[in-house]
């Protein structure tokens, strides 16, 4: 009896505390999320504080070079720019080929500074552009997580998602590749998408396009979003979810997001004609004849509408026939059957590995290793399946939305290590909305004894207290089922509360602790690979012996002795890893380079490095080559050198120039 | 050899042209040629007689002119004991002169006496001049392990428009072998320094072509150009960046190039390859940098002491023959070690070149950028060299600052002089870019306080803003609502603290007294709650919550007739003086309905109050 009467004296007072409560919880979510972002720009720093402040690996430094040229030249001389130091003697037209989304945002960046007088140099500005931009991501998190399940879960994945293992490889200071600012478009957009799938807002409808715009502008994974939205939408309607608001959602981001994606100069008429776009246009299709006949249903009686449904049926089924047969005849007669190679390699993991040696010679597009499942999302590999469970308690439009999200990505992630990338933002949604639920039972279930436990103390009557405290854990279990108490820990709390009426507080509290002492050895784990693994720029390598730290930066040795020592248009043949650095550090003209758009030219270089000198020096007088760069790894045992990477030379070479065969370059292990 | 054949004919035409030009006599010449670098110094110490009838003041210093040409520095300076202490050393003014009647192919500079030279009277004085490209590799091209020879010519006697009694010279070559030289009368080898003469009674303009080959593997590192860039902070740091572009001016390197073999045999492979180069910077540096376009180099070491600190880089690669490299070093000096205030205005005392040792430089720009709001620029510089004056925009930059350019080609370690830039400069102006951002970042919240205070709508009949408003309305009525719930409430507790006291005391009138006075409360509440529910009934924007708050308030009914009810029967228990036991009995099963519903209408207060 005693209980309720107290908890119900303290009500008043809080109620009427409640808008300062409210504006109290805004000020401190939002410096939460002031430090999220300071703490996702800063433990990317390791690698300017370990190493420098230098462009990382092989295609920021493609990037750099872009977004230098830009810089210097202006934006209309970028469109036209026709890159002569490349793919010798072909040439390569960069502004028709590059996704510009990074380097516009850099340059812009560069050019916003410099007009208010604080000159940082170009690299300075590509160095740390995307750690600004992962702080920008876990903003975005926290955003798209508010709108699914309330701001706690918004705070917690923001948190998560500023410091998963993951994303920090692909964003740490000087790894200026697109997917630095490709993660903050893509949740940015499906954020969006949730917020007018929510408010039904046209507005909103129109920002989603544009952040899909620039998520074409970026990176190639859009694809992605414009698979998985329209997997969304046939959810919904499947699913009986079909309204207005979902219209709106979804027919002005087909419309105005393939007009905008088609005036990205790399993706071009692509976005209406490969098949990648075309479950969009087909689910664009489907939503209009459903709200036809939601429209139709509305105006006719019931009776009518059966029979006009019989009618359409049968004559649209006809007409669906034809176009599917058409479609399908259209998408036959191209000989990928419409699909570009890396979007076949995802629909079929062997494709690759049997029909394009290049794509497969990448280590990046190998399937993943269970450990580095652990590596990259730690703790959040356990917390995801109980966040969509509690995504289905209850299930929205916008819950629904995650739970396709995490499944579609986890089947990506598992196809190529590079999309483990994609699967991090969704795992960090669902371990958010997880650990916040979870979060929310612990502390309702301690709230609720603690005022339980001071009235007794106060009122000592022995035999009412028993029967309150049974009704007391009776309100608490009728409240929890209407939560989220599905979940396994609160079930076992649960059970003993109904045990014990002074249990379920202690064991709360217990289960609290553990649940905080997951995200914080995560972190531990997180601070670790940021600081160990994922820091290196892969131009400088160290090594740590007896005598102290040695550092090797032989690439850059070479690299300027090239620039100070060869003539300026002399050609410099290498294999294809080392043509975006040669190019950007020694500035010199290259044979082939890390865009691998022409699998001949590689071939050819292929074939030189794996024929006898004689041929060999044919082939390469034949490009005017002057130079040839060869890394050799034998004398500080580097392992990926030249000769680690020779199988895929004499495949490569061997598949375009059949007198390369693989068995001639293999020690016969039966002699 | 076409070099040396040339200096030889322009020997002997001097020799035979050689009027013998004024009255002065050099009874004595003592030169020593120091070869120990790439750069080659000079040093002779003359002593002058005054044979004439008049007083002169003036004496003439003649270098023919392939000499000249790479003539870098020229000082005269009095003749001193070598044992004395290094005294301040006074230079005396020297001009390049043409005078008439002289033979062609030579170039005098002419040597202000500090005092004129009376009839009869002798003057000691020494004269140093340095050298750049006046050793010539030979042969021209080696390979990586070869050693570097040179070849250096000179003239055995001192060439001078005067008689010379009695003259020596000495070269001193590095501590290795010399391939060759050229022998004449009386010359001597002594460990690695040659001597010629002494020579007496030698005519004007005369001279005896020698030549020199040995071995010189000391690195021949010239800076093609050097920019260095002196920019001032009043905030307490001088930032110096200089950048470098190398050249190996020795040998050319030919043939394959190992760079394991250096690297594995360091003393043998490359002997003339340039490894390092050492820099001393001024005491107090700080925050030391080198680096090149692609990043840091990391082959560097910094020691320091309080006289000086030494940095010690490494090329990205040992520079060969003819290898080229750039690079960029920068450091920080505390301000009060070279800015100074005299006469109202301040100036910047530092060094003017490299603070490479024995490092060539072909041309050399310094800048010296001035505090945005400097004025009244002058330049004291002990040499002369071009200049002029730019502006640059840097950091927060309104106007740009006052950069004042140096220019100055051939220069050799011995130009690292000081020189003073004085210019004029408030205090005040320290403060304009602080001020600037704490204005703009005032202005910006400002900006924002006005945009959240603003209406920015469009139109105020629009379709949108009225529903807006109407919401705002129905927000307000169900905040009304809220508190008149959340005030019922604790009428209800009230009760219950009167039910308690019953039971503690059992004065039942007091409970009964306690429930009028609720009862009256409850109506005024009621009353109240009622206008503001036909409100929400008839607004349109209020349908969505509107069941809602209807169920709140019919939950709050039920759960106040709930209670009442278990009032009475509590009361009438006590009245009828019944166990403890029998009313906990009856009232139980009502006080489960009670809990219950109040649980329900505080998940709806909840709700509501979210909205």
């Amino acid at each position: 009896m005693a209980a309720p009467e107290t908890s119900t004296a303290a009500v008043p007072t809080l109620y009427t505390n409640n808008t300062l409560r409210n504006a109290f919880g805004g000020v401190l979510s939002f410096f939460i999320l002031l430090l999220i972002g300071v703490m996702a720009f800063s433990i990317r720093l390791f690698s300017v504080i370990k190493y420098e402040s230098v462009i990382h690996e092989f295609d920021p430094y493609f990037n750099y070079r872009v977004t230098q040229f830009l810089a210097k030249n202006g934006i209309y001389e970028f469109w036209n720019w026709f890159d002569d130091r490349t793919w010798y003697p072909l040439g390569r037209v960069i502004g028709g080929t590059v996704y510009p989304g990074l380097t516009l945002t850099a340059g812009t960046i560069w050019w916003l500074l410099n007009s208010l007088n604080i000159p940082l140099s170009v690299e300075t500005v590509c160095v740390f552009t995307a750690p600004i931009f992962s702080a920008f991501a876990s903003w975005a998190t926290y955003l798209l997580t508010k709108e699914v399940k309330g701001t706690g879960a918004g705070l917690t994945a923001a948190a998560l998602l500023a410091m998963v293992p993951s994303y920090i490889s692909r964003s740490v200071a000087g790894s200026y590749d697109n997917e630095a600012v490709a993660i903050f478009a893509l949740i940015f957009t499906f954020y969006l998408y949730i917020k007018t799938l929510n408010t039904g807002s046209l507005f909103y409808a129109t920002l989603n396009s544009i952040a899909y715009f620039y998520m074409v502008c970026s990176w190639g994974g859009y694809t992605f979003i414009i698979n998985l939205i329209p997997m969304h939408v046939l959810l919904c309607i499947v699913t009986g979810r079909f309204s207005s608001r979902l219209y709106i959602a979804y027919a002005p981001l087909v419309v105005l997001g393939t007009l905008l994606a088609a005036l990205v100069p790399v993706v071009g008429f692509n976005a209406v004609m490969t098949s990648e776009h075309f479950a969009s246009f087909l689910v664009f299709i489907i939503i209009h004849v459903v709200a036809f006949v939601y429209y139709i249903k509305g105006i006719l009686s019931p009776k009518m509408f059966k029979v006009a449904v019989t009618l359409v049926v049968s004559v649209g089924l006809a007409v669906c026939c034809a176009v599917i047969a058409v479609l399908i005849a259209l998408v036959a007669s191209s000989p990928t059957k419409g699909w570009s190679g890396r979007s076949l390699s995802l629909l079929d993991p062997t494709y690759a590995s049997k029909y394009i040696p290049i794509i497969a010679s990448v280590s990046e597009h190998q399937p993943p290793t269970w450990p580095s499942y652990f590596m990259d999302i730690n703790v959040l590999a356990f917390l995801v399946p109980a966040g969509i469970i509690a995504c289905f308690l209850p299930l929205s439009d916008a819950s629904s939305f995650v739970v396709l999200y995490i499944a579609t990505s986890v089947y990506f992630s598992g196809v190529m290590v590079r999309l483990m990338l994609v699967l991090a933002p969704a795992a960090c949604i669902t371990s958010g909305i997880a650990l916040s639920q979870a979060f929310d039972v612990f502390t309702g279930s301690i709230k609720f004894q603690l005022t339980g436990a001071s009235s007794n103390t106060e009122v000592d009557a022995a035999e009412t207290s028993s029967s309150t405290a049974e009704s007391q854990t009776d309100a608490v279990k009728t409240e929890k089922p209407e939560e989220t108490a599905k979940n396994r820990p609160s079930r076992k709390s649960k059970k003993k509360e109904r045990e014990h009426g002074e249990k379920p507080s202690t064991e709360a509290k217990a289960e609290k602790k553990r649940l905080l002492a997951l995200p914080l050895e995560s972190s531990v784990h997180c601070v670790w690979a940021a600081a160990e693994a994922y820091s290196a720029p892969s131009i400088v390598l160290t090594s740590r012996s007896h005598d102290g730290l040695h550092v090797f930066d032989d690439f850059r040795e070479a690299y300027a002795w090239l620039r100070h020592n060869t003539d300026v248009d002399d050609k410099v043949a290498s294999w294809w890893d080392y043509g975006y650095q040669t190019t950007a550090m020694a500035n010199r003209t290259v044979i082939v380079d890390n865009n691998t758009w022409n699998n001949t030219h590689i071939a050819t270089v292929g074939t030189a490095m794996s024929s006898p000198e004689r041929a060999a020096w044919e082939i390469f007088h034949s490009l005017d080559v002057k130079y040839v760069l060869v890394v050799f790894g034998g004398l500080v045992g580097y392992p990926s050198d030249d000769i680690n990477k020779f199988l895929w030379m004499v495949r490569i070479g061997g598949g375009v120039f059949p007198h390369i065969k693989e068995p001639d370059y293999l020690v016969s292990s039966l002699c | 050899m076409g070099i040396s054949r040339f200096v030889l004919l322009v020997f002997t035409i001097s020799m035979l042209a050689s009027p013998a030009l004024s009255d002065l006599v050099l009874s004595k010449v003592d030169r020593r040629i120091y070869l120990t670098s790439h750069i080659v110094r000079i040093s002779s110490t003359l002593e002058v007689e005054n044979a004439g009838p008049e007083t002169v003041s003036k004496v003439l210093l003649a270098f023919p002119d392939l000499q000249a040409q790479n003539l870098a520095y020229l000082m005269a300076s009095p003749h001193e004991a070598k044992a004395k202490v290094k005294v301040s050393v006074v230079s005396f003014p020297i001009d390049v002169v043409k005078p008439e009647d002289m033979p062609p192919g030579v170039t005098f500079y002419s040597v202000s006496l500090p005092q004129g030279l009376t009839v009869g009277a002798s003057f000691t004085f020494d004269v140093l001049a340095v050298f750049t490209q006046a050793l010539r590799p030979m042969p021209e091209q080696i390979g990586q392990a070869d050693i570097q020879l040179v070849l250096y010519q000179d003239s055995a006697y001192y060439l001078s428009p005067y008689v010379v009694k009695v003259q020596s010279l000495s070269l001193k070559v590095p501590d290795s072998r010399i391939e060759s030289y050229t022998t004449l009368q009386s010359t001597k080898v002594q460990g690695s320094e040659i001597k010629y003469g002494p020579y007496e009674n030698l005519p004007a303009f005369s001279s005896s072509p020698i030549t020199v080959h040995f071995e010189n593997n000391l690195p021949f590192a010239i800076a093609q150009e050097l920019v260095r860039e002196i920019e001032i902070s009043h905030w307490g740091n001088v930032l110096v960046t200089e950048h470098y572009k190398l050249i190996h001016g020795g040998a050319q390197s030919k043939g394959e190039f190992s760079r394991l073999e250096p690297q594995a045999r360091e003393n043998v492979q490359g002997p003339s390859a340039v490894r390092y180069l050492v820099a001393h910077l001024p005491p107090r540096a700080h925050s030391v940098y080198y680096r090149d376009a692609i990043g840091n180099i990391s082959t560097s070491h910094l020691r320091g002491d309080s006289k000086k600190t030494e940095l010690l880089i490494e090329p990205r690669y040992p520079m060969f023959g003819g290898w080229r490299t750039a690079f960029t070093i920068g450091y920080g000096l505390p301000l009060q070690d070279c800015l100074y205030e005299s006469e109202g205005r301040r100036f910047l005392n530092i060094t003017f070149s490299s603070p490479m040792i024995e490092l060539v430089i072909d041309t050399l720009i310094v800048k010296v950028v001035l505090p945005e709001g400097s004025s009244d620029i002058s330049v004291a510089a002990p040499f002369f060299m071009k200049q002029w004056q730019e502006t640059k925009i840097s950091h927060l930059d309104i106007v740009g600052r006052a950069v004042v350019v140096l220019e100055k080609t051939n220069l050799v370690p011995e130009h690292n002089q000081y020189f003073q830039v004085y210019y004029k400069f408030n205090r005040l102006s320290m403060l304009r870019e602080p001020l600037m951002l704490i204005s703009g970042i005032f202005f910006f919240f400002v900006a924002c306080i006005v945009y959240m205070h603003a209406d920015t709508s469009i139109s105020k009949f629009s379709a949108s803003y009225l529903a807006k408003q109407q919401w705002e309305e129905v927000r307000v009525a169900i905040q009304q609502v809220h508190n008149i719930i959340c005030r019922c409430l604790a009428t209800h507790d009230k009760l219950e603290a009167s039910l308690r006291d019953l039971s503690r005391t059992g004065e039942v009138q007091a409970c009964k007294a306690a429930r009028k006075s609720t009862d009256g409360l409850l109506k005024e509440l009621s009353k109240e709650l009622k206008p503001l529910m036909t409100f929400l009934q008839s607004s349109p924007s209020a349908v969505q919550v509107l069941s809602k708050v209807e169920e709140l308030v019919a939950k709050e009914k039920e759960l106040l007739e709930k209670l009442m009810a278990k009032h009475s029967t509590a009361v009438e228990a006590y009245e009828k003086k019944s166990g403890a036991r029998d009313i906990e009995n009856r009232i139980a099963l009502q006080q489960q309905k009670i809990t219950a519903l109040r649980q329900e209408v505080d998940d709806l207060l909840e709700f509501i109050d979210e909205i």
